[in-house]
């Protein structure tokens, strides 16, 4: 079995996702009653008038969570090809990895002690 | 190696990887232009799965498609009016200058390069990406932890709220 041919089962997993998610929007297109109003188009705001855009600016405390989680998923990738050789290598190795993590977790703390973690 | 299904896929991902980057630059709504720019991560992991490095494509799609999308995403939610339309402005020439300029050098690139002495690329797998990263390169390997930490302090440190600050109060 070849390199390719390996990965097959992920093409037909591919075209099957595909072929079920348009399945599911045409076949809702065509069951589903539809109306066609100016008033459908408008934010929701229980019945009263909106004021102002539909743009409601996001809390900054979104974005420090996302860069904390961009941390460790960086983190994820580096362990990957650790895990897989630190086991043949002598035993430094192992620590090199733990300062890795010692390190995020510095950061981590940094962020807890300044209260990114709590939601005010 | 090179079988028709191959070919397909690579003239599929083409299509859609420049597409989508064409998408980006196209669409209006600011929301839409990443969700475009993730179509095209998708496609550039797709490319590294074509040449059998796949450890890079399951990092661009945990990073680049898992983390840094969401990123980006929160950067334009939290711009004031990135909801206006992205409306034409008077950079678009110089814009498209510069990339006819990049595409050319692009070009020149592919087509000066003697990609008969290349040959077949040796296949490093995850072992031999773990053991290059533990032993040779293992001070920029630690350095990369203290970068991604000094980004998340930075990012503490520039938006914290001055009037949030109690230093001792809630101890």
């Amino acid at each position: 079995m070849s390199y390719y041919d390996a990965w097959s089962a992920v093409l037909v997993a591919f075209i099957a996702g595909c072929l079920l998610v348009t399945g599911a929007i045409v076949g809702a297109k065509i069951l589903a009653p539809f109306a066609r109003e100016r008033a459908k188009g408008v934010s929701y705001e229980c019945g009263m008038l909106p004021i102002g855009r539909n743009w409601a600016q996001v809390n900054v405390r979104y974005y420090l969570l996302a860069i904390v989680f961009l941390m460790f998923d960086v983190e994820t990738v580096f362990i990957f090809p650790w895990a897989i050789t630190f086991v043949s290598f002598p035993k430094f190795v192992f620590y090199e990895m733990l300062i890795f993590i010692g390190v995020l977790g510095g950061g981590l703390a940094y962020a807890w002690r300044r209260g990114v973690l709590e939601w005010k | 190696m090179d079988g028709v299904g191959v070919n397909i896929a690579f003239w599929v991902l083409a299509v859609v990887t420049i597409g989508a980057a064409l998408g980006v630059m196209a669409a209006r709504n600011l929301l839409h232009a990443v969700l475009f720019l993730i179509l095209t991560f998708i496609g550039v992991a797709g490319f590294f799965l074509l040449l059998s490095a796949e450890f890079l494509a399951m990092a661009q799609i945990i990073i680049y498609v898992g983390a840094i999308a969401v990123l980006v995403l929160f950067a334009v939610m939290l711009t004031p009016h990135a909801g206006q339309s992205n409306s034409e402005t008077k950079m678009a020439l110089p814009a498209g200058l510069l990339a006819l300029c990049l595409a050319a050098i692009f070009v020149f690139v592919l087509t000066d390069t003697d990609w008969s002495s290349v040959g077949s690329a040796p296949s490093v797998g995850v072992t031999g990406l773990g053991d290059a990263l533990l032993s040779t390169w293992v001070l920029p390997f630690e350095m990369a932890s203290v970068l991604l930490t000094a980004a998340l302090v930075g990012a503490i440190m520039l938006t914290r709220n001055p009037e949030d600050e109690t230093p001792e109060a809630d101890a």
